[in-house]
Order: C-alpha cells, then sequence, then structure tokens
C-alpha cells in the first residue's frame, strides 16, 4: 500500500498540482478571506484599522420582521377608507424615529399583505438584498428546467446522421464562444424600448397592433428579458454536454428497440433518458450553480433596476465591495451566497443520488 | 538616405545624451487612454516639460477612463501608485483621506485666478488641481423659445421654479418636439450626482448635511428635500422627460429635434452649435435656494507614496499655464481654468459661442459634498433618484436613502470629519 500511495500518486499529485495551487490561491484563500472578513467592518480604501464586528453584518444583511396595523379610524371610530380601500399608517411614521419599537429604525417594508381588517407588513432591514434573493431564485427556478430542457431537445435535434449536421451544431453553439459582456451589448439594442429588434419584429408581424415596449426599462419584464436572453445564450453549452451523454448510449440498445418495435416515446423513455441520467445530474448542478451565479447581464443591461426588479445576488456583492468601497458587506453577501448554493448542491445530490 | 540615416543616428546620440543626465523620472497616470485628441495634448505639456528642465522626466501611461478610478485603487492596495496623479475632483477627499494622495505645494498665487470648482481642497490643504473645469446648461434654441412665448433668462434672472414649469407644460403642449425635456437619464453614473444633486440643492435639500459632513438626516429627506423628489417624480409622470432613455437619444437626440429643452454639459454644446444655428445656452433654474450646477472636473495631484513631490509639483505648475489650458479647452471643449486662458480661446472668449460656460461656472457652480464619504454618497445619490423617476416613493426611497448613507458614515468613523 505504501508503495501504491508514494508511486502512483506522485503523479497524480504532480498532474493535480497546478490546478491545487491556482484554486487554493485564487478561491480557497480568498474565501478564507470573505468569511473572514463578513465578521469584521473592513473596508476597501480606508485609513481606518478594521475592528471585529461579531455577526453585525449577518444581522444587517438578514433581519426580517412583521409589524401588524390597524386601519385609520376617525372620531367616531369607523374606518377612514381612502380609494375605496381602508387607509393605514405609513410604515414611515411606525418605523422612523418611532420611540416605543427603536428596533425598526432602519426597516423598509419589503411587501404588505392584508387579512380582515388588519394589515401586515413584512420589514427588511436590507430590502433591496431581500429583492436581490427573491430575483436570483425566480431566475434559477426558471432557467434550470426550461435551459436544461431546451438543450436536451436541441441536443437530440443534432444528433442526427444528417447532411449538414455540423452546419446546425456550429449554429446553436455559436452564443456560448462570444463573451456574454457582448452578447448583453447586443441584446441591450435588441431589447431597446424605441427601436429595438424585438419590438420592430413585433410590430411588423402584428401589424403594429403590439404596442412598444421598453423592455429593460419596465419592472415587470426587465427580467423576464434577462431571463430569455440568458437562456438563450448558454443553451448551445449544455446541448454540447446532452450530446456527449447521448453519444455514449449503445447503438444496440437503439437496435433491440427497433427490432422489439418500440416507438420513439418508448424508445426515449426507456432507452434514451436511462442512459442519459449522470449527464442529467451534471447538467441540472451545473446550471443551477451558473445561474446563481448571474452578474454580467445585469451589470451592463440594467445596472439591478429599475425599481430593483433585476437585483441580483452577485451584483449586490460587487456593487456593495467594490462600487461602495464596502468589503464586509460585500464579503457577507458572498458567504451567505456560498451557504445557498452549498445546501442546494446537496439537495441535488441526494435526491439524484444511486438507489441501489 | 544614407543622410537620413546619419541624421536620424546623429538625434538619437543627441537624445541618449539629453537623457543621461541625472534626470530623475516621474511617472504620471492620466485617464485619457483612447482619446486621440487629450493624449496629444497631455503628450506636449509633457514633452514641453521635459525639454524645459534637466531635474525631471515625466512619463505618461494612459488608462481608459472607464477603469481609470478601479486602476488607481488597485494600485494602491498593491502599493504601486505613480508620482503624478490624475482624480476626479469629488474623488479627491476619498483618496486623501484614505492616504493615496499628498498636499500640493504649489506657488497660491499661481492660481489665485483659477475657478473656484477647479481647486481640489480638503481639510485646509490644496490637494489637487484642475486645468479646466466643466458646467451644465440648459440648453434650447432661440425660435423654441419666441415660438413658445418664453422669457429668455439670464444669469442674473433665472428662470424660477414656475417660469421653467410653464416653459415645460407650454413645450409639451406645442407639440413640436416628442418630449419636452432631455435630462441624459441614459448617462448613469456619476453624471446622475453631478447633474441632478443641484436641483436637490436649488431646493434647499443636499446629498449630506455640509455643516458636519455626519449626516444626511434632514438633507436628504427634510421637507426640502422631499419638495425635490416630487417635482422630480413629476417630470416623468407628466410626460415632460424619459425614465429610461435610449443612449443615442442622449447623444443626438436634441440635434435631431427630438426635445425642446436638454440639460447638457459644455463638452456637447460643439455639436449642438453645429446642429442649429440658434442654440443658446440657459442658466439652471432657480428652485428657491438660489441656481446652481455641479462643479469640478478632472484636476492633477500628487500621490503619496511619491518620493519626489516637489518634482510633481513642478510638472502640474508647468502645466498650469494658460497656453495648455487654451490648447485642452480648443481640442476637447472643456471651459479653461483661468480667465486669461478663455480669452486665448477660441469659444471661451468674452463674446464667443461658449463664453456663457465660463459664466455658469464661475457664478453657479457649486462642488460635490467635499468629503471621503462622496464616493459612495454618489452610488446611493444615483440609485434614489432613479428609483423616484420609476416610480418609487419619494418619502421612503429619501429615507432609506439617508440612512444607507448614514450607515456609511458610522462604518467609516464619521470619515475623519
Amino acid at each position: 500500500m505504501a508503495s501504491k500511495f508514494l508511486v502512483s500518486n506522485r503523479t497524480g499529485w504532480l498532474m493535480a498540482g497546478p490546478s491545487i495551487l491556482l484554486i487554493a490561491g485564487f478561491i480557497v484563500l480568498p474565501f478564507l478571506f470573505a468569511i473572514l472578513f463578513s465578521f469584521t467592518n473592513q473596508r476597501l480604501v480606508s485609513p481606518n484599522a478594521a475592528e471585529f464586528v461579531g455577526f453585525a453584518n449577518y444581522r444587517q444583511l438578514l433581519d426580517v420582521t412583521t409589524l401588524t396595523v390597524e386601519p385609520e379610524r376617525d372620531a367616531s371610530g369607523a374606518v377612514v377608507i381612502e380609494d375605496g380601500a381602508p387607509k393605514y399608517p405609513s410604515v414611515r411614521s411606525l418605523t422612523r424615529n418611532n420611540p416605543d419599537r427603536p428596533d425598526l429604525n432602519g426597516m423598509r417594508e419589503w411587501f404588505s399583505f392584508g387579512h380582515g381588517d388588519s394589515r401586515t407588513y413584512v420589514l427588511a432591514r436590507d430590502v433591496v438584498f431581500m429583492k436581490a434573493l427573491v430575483n436570483t431564485f425566480i431566475f434559477v427556478l426558471v432557467v434550470a428546467p426550461v435551459q436544461g430542457g431546451l438543450a436536451l431537445g436541441l441536443a437530440l435535434l443534432i444528433n442526427q446522421r444528417l447532411r449538414g449536421i455540423n452546419v446546425f451544431r456550429t449554429i446553436y453553439f455559436m452564443p456560448v464562444v462570444v463573451s456574454i459582456v457582448v452578447v448583453s451589448l447586443l441584446w441591450r439594442f435588441i431589447y431597446d424600448g424605441q427601436s429595438g429588434l424585438l419590438n420592430n419584429l413585433l410590430g411588423a408581424l402584428s401589424f403594429g397592433a403590439i404596442p412598444k415596449v421598453d423592455w429593460l426599462g419596465n419592472p415587470s419584464t426587465a427580467l423576464g428579458a434577462i431571463i430569455a436572453m440568458s437562456i438563450w445564450q448558454a443553451v448551445g453549452f449544455h446541448m454540447v454536454i446532452w450530446l456527449s451523454g447521448l453519444q455514449t448510449i449503445s447503438p444496440t440498445l437503439y437496435e433491440a428497440g427497433a427490432i422489439e418495435g418500440a416507438s420513439k416515446w418508448q424508445t426515449f423513455r426507456y432507452i434514451t433518458w436511462p442512459g442519459l441520467r449522470n449527464t442529467a445530474v451534471l447538467v441540472l448542478i451545473v446550471i443551477t450553480m451558473q445561474a446563481f451565479a448571474l452578474f454580467a447581464q445585469i451589470d451592463v443591461m440594467t445596472g439591478g433596476g429599475p425599481l430593483d426588479s433585476t437585483q441580483t445576488i452577485v451584483f449586490q456583492a460587487v456593487e456593495r465591495g467594490y462600487g461602495k468601497q464596502d468589503i464586509s458587506g460585500g464579503s457577507t453577501i458572498s458567504v451567505v451566497l456560498f451557504v445557498i448554493v452549498l445546501s442546494i448542491s446537496l439537495i441535488q445530490r441526494w435526491l439524484t443520488r444511486e438507489k441501489s | 538616405m544614407t543622410k537620413l540615416t546619419l541624421a536620424a543616428a546623429l538625434l538619437a546620440a543627441t537624445t541618449w545624451g539629453g537623457t543621461a543626465l541625472a534626470q530623475q523620472t516621474l511617472t504620471m497616470w492620466y485617464h485619457g487612454a483612447g482619446n486621440d485628441v487629450e493624449q496629444k495634448l497631455i503628450g506636449e505639456v509633457i514633452a514641453d516639460f521635459n525639454a524645459s528642465q534637466t531635474d525631471w522626466k515625466v512619463e505618461l501611461q494612459s488608462f481608459p477612463q472607464a477603469a481609470y478610478n478601479d486602476s488607481v485603487v488597485a494600485g494602491a492596495l498593491a502599493g504601486n501608485l505613480p508620482d503624478i496623479l490624475d482624480v476626479d475632483g469629488p474623488n479627491m477627499p476619498n483618496w486623501a483621506w484614505a492616504g493615496y494622495m499628498q498636499p500640493l505645494k504649489i506657488d497660491e498665487t499661481k492660481i489665485a485666478e483659477f475657478l473656484p470648482g477647479t481647486k481640489g481642497i480638503w481639510n485646509g490643504e490644496l490637494y489637487s488641481i484642475g486645468l479646466w473645469d466643466a458646467a451644465v446648461a440648459m440648453v434650447t434654441r432661440q425660435s423654441t423659445l419666441d415660438a413658445l412665448g418664453l422669457r429668455t433668462p439670464t444669469l442674473d434672472q433665472p428662470w424660477t421654479k414656475d417660469e421653467f414649469m410653464d416653459a415645460l407644460a407650454k413645450a409639451k403642449a406645442s407639440g413640436t418636439c416628442e418630449y419636452a425635456l432631455d435630462l441624459g437619464m441614459a448617462w448613469t453614473g456619476e453624471w446622475y450626482p453631478y447633474a441632478f444633486s443641484p436641483f436637490l440643492q436649488s431646493f434647499g435639500g443636499d446629498i449630506v448635511d455640509r455643516s458636519t459632513y455626519k449626516t444626511a438626516e434632514g438633507a436628504l429627506n427634510g421637507d426640502a428635500a422631499m419638495a425635490f423628489g416630487e417635482w422630480w417624480q413629476s417630470l416623468f409622470t407628466d410626460g415632460y422627460a424619459q425614465a429610461t432613455q435610449d443612449p443615442a437619444d442622449r447623444d443626438g437626440g436634441f440635434n435631431a429635434g427630438k426635445y425642446c429643452f436638454s440639460w447638457n454639459g459644455n463638452w456637447a454644446a460643439l455639436g449642438s452649435l453645429a446642429a442649429f444655428d440658434d442654440v443658446v445656452f440657459l442658466p439652471a433654474p432657480d428652485f428657491g435656494n438660489g441656481p446652481k450646477i455641479g462643479a469640478a472636473s478632472w484636476q492633477f495631484g500628487v500621490s503619496a507614496k511619491s518620493q519626489h513631490p516637489e518634482g510633481a509639483a513642478a510638472f502640474i505648475e508647468f502645466a498650469l499655464q494658460d497656453k495648455y489650458l487654451a490648447a485642452f479647452s480648443n481640442g476637447i471643449g472643456l471651459i479653461p481654468a483661468t480667465p486669461s486662458a478663455a480669452a486665448l480661446t477660441e469659444n471661451y472668449a468674452p463674446g464667443g459661442k461658449l463664453a456663457v460656460f465660463f459664466d455658469l461656472s464661475s457664478k453657479q457652480g457649486l462642488v460635490r459634498p467635499v468629503t471621503p464619504g462622496y464616493v459612495v454618497q454618489a452610488k446611493v445619490f444615483e440609485k434614489a433618484v432613479a428609483d423616484i423617476a420609476n416610480g418609487a416613493d419619494v418619502a421612503a426611497t429619501l429615507d432609506a436613502a439617508t440612512d444607507e448613507i448614514n450607515a456609511d458614515i458610522e462604518k467609516n468613523n464619521g470619515y475623519g470629519h
């Protein structure tokens, strides 16, 4: 055993060495620093030495509470109705400099819901981060299945012996080769609210019936626009992974299936899909992790706006750590993101484990 | 051919001989990479300086403007800054406070005539000095003013808020332009605090309380600021301006007749003059506390790490000559820092086409808050203004911005104020 460890592993360590060094130097070490910084008030530019602040950064980031308020009543005790709905005191009057609730100072309304006469406000200390969390999860939940499914469809399409199939493979893969920053810049023109390609196209197809939409400038369409463009950009990459998976499936299985008289669906259901099991796990985990890292599109196309509709976790981490020179705040967000991605990956691995 | 080679060899030999003397090399970082005219101008100043004496030799390293500030911060963290730094005026206090820069020791009498916005003063000391300033004006056409029956505002008698809103209402009603006002919403980043915080200041608010620089409470969320916010939002809800603007419309919209009024800087003025022959540059409206526009542009200073601050100061002093100020102005349309330099320029000389900008800069210019925290405050202000334009609740947005600025000041132990 000893000789095996020394001899066989020497080559192994030599091969792994460079990547271990690079990963340690550029990923592990900075990440350990991030964990350390998240417990201090470290700044990017400052003559002040960093101080240990405990969990203050995490509290600032994640503090959420609820506040239930009763509608305003007039002198006779009847509920004041304004614009057809009961009037509630403004959140601002309850949170700012409220001597009864000093703990609410600095908190803002995230969202609210009504039940009966009263209304419950969910307050967050960092509303922008909460919105970034929600947006990122929406992005992941839409992109992971849609992109994975589309990529599989494309892979099945191009996994055929047809004349000139390589042309199609190239076309579908092309967006992956182009830098995401360039793609984002191009799509900004496509989504332009005035004379963008998409608006012109929709206008022409509908003979002008579809009004022009400012895709990136409208809070209700901005995130959707970025999701669509992101799916298009990276679908080719996952198509190639699916394709490699498809080509590992033995042709004899398909032959056997054909002899047995299996329909197309049966072939897919009982030969292709089981053969793609491991590929599916890989694609799902890779898409999920990539989707959580959404940054370049946001930075180039919207900057998180309008009205925080496209804020994301990584964008916030960069914006704070670098833009606002708050390394400790950015580090805290990075650590939170790490915990989220790690937990989800572990859950995915557990759900897709080999059941023997 | 041989003669030419010989001459070249001789020239090379003499230049070699020249540099072989005990010249101390000074490095300089500049933000103008990619702008050929600017590169040529700064190159000429450096060449003249190097030829003028034998003690110092300045070497230039240029960065694209978009990457310049990041490069300086990264260079400082790595302990690798040049001798002479180029710094955007409002950023200077941050860099001075952080220990990137040292006070600039130059002859005070040389800058006595300089526009106030070009002097970078922090903690009572001069850290940087600019060769030029920038100013913003309400650009329109005389024919538009006449057609709408509007009074032409002057520096002494700018439009009041009511007159300005009346002008926008008339412009919108006339239908001559697609939008009454082009604010430049497409130019995100520093344009927002530079161009829009003067409106807030004219209302009587500010990004931060300038008496202490320790809080934004009352300044950014007081009654004046709320009034500013409501007015700002009304520009978009009433359809006078676009909350999201196509970048191409910002660059060419006014010149194409899409907007009746454009809130734009002197650097765009030559283009407008070329498009229309009756362009007029109007002063900022007075919203109650005097008309205000932003001041301070790029400036030169000495890095803290420099071993030769006297050499760096000598170069900066050399660069402050009127002829260079005028050359930069003629080359890239900036406002020369002194009246005597302005007189040497084509456009800013008294009676020149852009002379009004010189007066705007000296009469209405207000520097952005002089505090190391400005870098963060500018970002917070930008987001608040953009959110309000997009329909966010004014009071809640300004309160949140105030809280964020105050938390940042606290996190930095008051930024040394």
